[in-house]
């Protein structure tokens, strides 16, 4: 089973970011589950929500503390050190920033990945909400959920230009880490 | 790039969608004549389903918005003294503020069916998820059957209202799910087709209803020489609906091929020293730490309560028969007292070889339950706990980290 943190600010579109990609692994033949941690969320708070992802059916509830995957959403998170902490090992941390991973210098021990999402979203949405390019991201670096798969369902989820611009910015952002890789 | 695999047969026939989403797409093929409800946290998304569902024509019910649950309850109790299928849903405050209409409509022996989304009361002011609120209306005469997962929970209302209108019951339903936990979690989920749930649910018969063409009376003054017989009447039903509870589970798996239903479930009890007993979503994060301590060599089980009310007093006394230890945990507190869900459990084995049972005041105001939560509480039930312990208690928030 993979557990996913979703770690930005209220209004960031991160609890729609779960839907979107537990529905895309869902698709992609996965069993899935995604809940949010709600609080007293206004605009700005830090806001977290979770996916699991797994080949058989999820029983455990409770909150993810210990992540595979961390995605960041919002750069001035990062400094957060707990929840920069939390995720597992062998995890892997993706990031919203227009810097390199090494340039952060942030830790070792989890692979970090960093994606310029608010400029790919600013270029493709024309506006900086970026939960969806961040998971054109995640399939690039996890290869746990197929693009394919979080494209449809963004379009889903998001009906007309909206969605179709989505799409266009998850796939850019894949297109990036792909070459990142290169 | 991991292969992905060819989507199994059990996911098949499945979406994911919230809890919320599935529970209203369920009451909606229930046909319900007459839904109403005022908006609370967390039980809001269920009825602004329905109230789209109704808006856009795709459900024939009389949504009546109101100014409170005592009205959204009166409006319930109302229709469905004239015969209508009805159904509410609320939480917390909202479920206290009804419960003066609950012990109304089930003294009238009107089935409605409710949601309750499970949150505690204040104060403090807490939105989120524990039991407290069901289980302040236990002794109204509603009978209460608690969800562990979303396909549960939606499942649960199609059995709801075959129960509650049976003629030999005649009760008010109430579903208890998690708050947030369930409601606001998206999972993978198989919504029925309104043809299986109507060859499942006919049309609602009602016994006795309000009419002009043959007038009667319902909620009359009761004098001192018959009150006892209602209540023992209302108190027969519970235990009619004991049977029956199972036998719809058993009926709609024919149908529908799931089992989502019964008066309790064990899981792993075979050969159990130990034994856990719990009710609502938290029973899945237990049945996980189970595996994981089987795994270890614990002889440890669980028992799920899903009938609340009626208590399956003999179902518990079986399943735990045997067992050295049990862990009974409680998402909600009697204050001043020892557990809610513990009396009953020690009820039910009293008078036979009686294990030791341990009270555990868990998740209280949405604190997360963790397997940890788990594990300790398995440790301190080895260790011999006293009479009621606190999980998670973070004593040097209130300045006494010596304990």
């Amino acid at each position: 089973m993979k557990e996913i943190l979703i770690y930005g600010r209220g209004g960031q579109g991160n609890v729609a970011a779960a839907e979107i990609l537990a529905t895309a692994a869902f698709e992609d033949g996965q069993f899935v589950q995604a809940f949010p941690a709600f609080g007293a969320e206004r605009m700005g708070a830090p806001v977290r929500a979770f996916v699991r992802i797994h080949d058989q059916k999820i029983r455990t509830r409770s909150q993810v503390t210990n992540p595979d995957i961390l995605i960041i959403q919002d750069e001035t998170l990062l400094g957060n050190a707990k929840v920069m902490g939390s995720v597992k090992k062998e995890g892997v941390i993706i990031a919203n920033s227009a810097k390199k991973a090494a340039e952060l210098g942030l830790r070792d021990s989890a692979t970090l990945w960093t994606v310029p999402a608010r400029q790919i979203a600013l270029e493709a949405i024309g506006t900086p909400i970026v939960n969806v390019v961040m998971l054109g991201a995640f399939c690039a670096v996890t290869g746990l959920v197929s693009l394919e798969a979080v494209k449809r369902c963004a379009m889903a989820r998001f009906a007309g230009a909206v969605g179709e611009k989505n799409a266009q910015a998850a796939q850019q952002a894949y297109d990036w880490i792909k070459k990142e890789r290169e | 790039m991991v292969v992905l695999s060819q989507k199994s047969a059990s996911l098949l026939h499945m979406e994911v969608l919230e809890g919320s989403r599935a529970v209203a797409e369920v009451v909606k093929r229930c046909r319900p004549h007459v839904i109403s409800a005022y908006p609370i946290t967390p039980q809001t998304h269920i009825v602004e389903n329905l109230a789209q569902m109704v808006a856009d024509g795709e459900l024939a019910s009389e949504f009546v918005n109101v100014e409170s649950e005592h009205s959204a309850a009166s409006v319930c109790l109302g229709a469905a003294a004239t015969g209508a299928r009805t159904y509410t849903a609320t939480s917390s405050q909202g479920l206290a503020l009804m419960s003066e209409v609950l012990y109304n409509i089930a003294g009238l022996r009107l089935p409605v069916v409710l949601t309750c989304a499970n949150r505690t009361l204040s104060a403090p002011l807490s939105i989120w998820n524990d039991h407290q609120d069901s289980l302040m209306v236990r002794d109204a005469g509603v009978i209460q059957l608690f969800a562990e997962d979303c396909q549960e929970a939606a499942d649960m209302h199609i059995q709801a209202y075959k129960l509650a209108e049976d003629h030999r019951v005649l009760l008010p339903v109430m579903v208890a799910m998690d708050g947030f936990i369930l409601t606001h979690t998206f999972e993978p989920v198989t919504i029925p087709t309104q043809e299986e749930v109507d060859a499942f649910l006919p049309p609602y018969q009602p016994l006795h209803y309000l009419t002009p063409k043959a007038p009667l009376s319902m909620g009359t003054w009761c004098e001192p020489d018959k009150f006892l017989e209602v209540k023992y009447m209302m108190h027969q039903a519970m235990e009619v609906a004991l049977t029956l509870i199972p036998q719809i589970a058993e009926d709609f798996r024919r149908h529908f091929g799931r089992y989502s239903g019964g008066l309790i479930e064990e899981y792993r009890m075979d050969d159990a020293q130990t034994a856990f007993v719990a009710m609502g979503s938290l029973v899945t994060t237990i049945k996980d730490t189970v595996d994981e301590l089987r795994e270890e060599g614990h002889r440890v089980g669980l028992v799920k309560i899903r009938a609340y009310r009626p208590f399956p007093t003999q179902a518990v006394a079986r399943a735990l028969e045997g067992v050295e230890r049990v862990a009974v945990i409680e998402k909600a507190i009697s204050i001043g007292g020892v557990g809610i869900l513990a009396a009953d459990i020690k009820s039910a084995l009293y008078g036979r070889e009686r294990p030791m049972v341990g009270t555990f005041i868990a998740g209280l105001g949405g604190r997360d339950v963790t397997k940890d939560s788990l594990r300790w509480i398995m440790e301190r039930l080895e260790e011999g706990a006293t009479l009621q312990e606190f999980v998670d208690l973070n004593l040097s928030l209130i300045g006494d980290d010596e304990g």
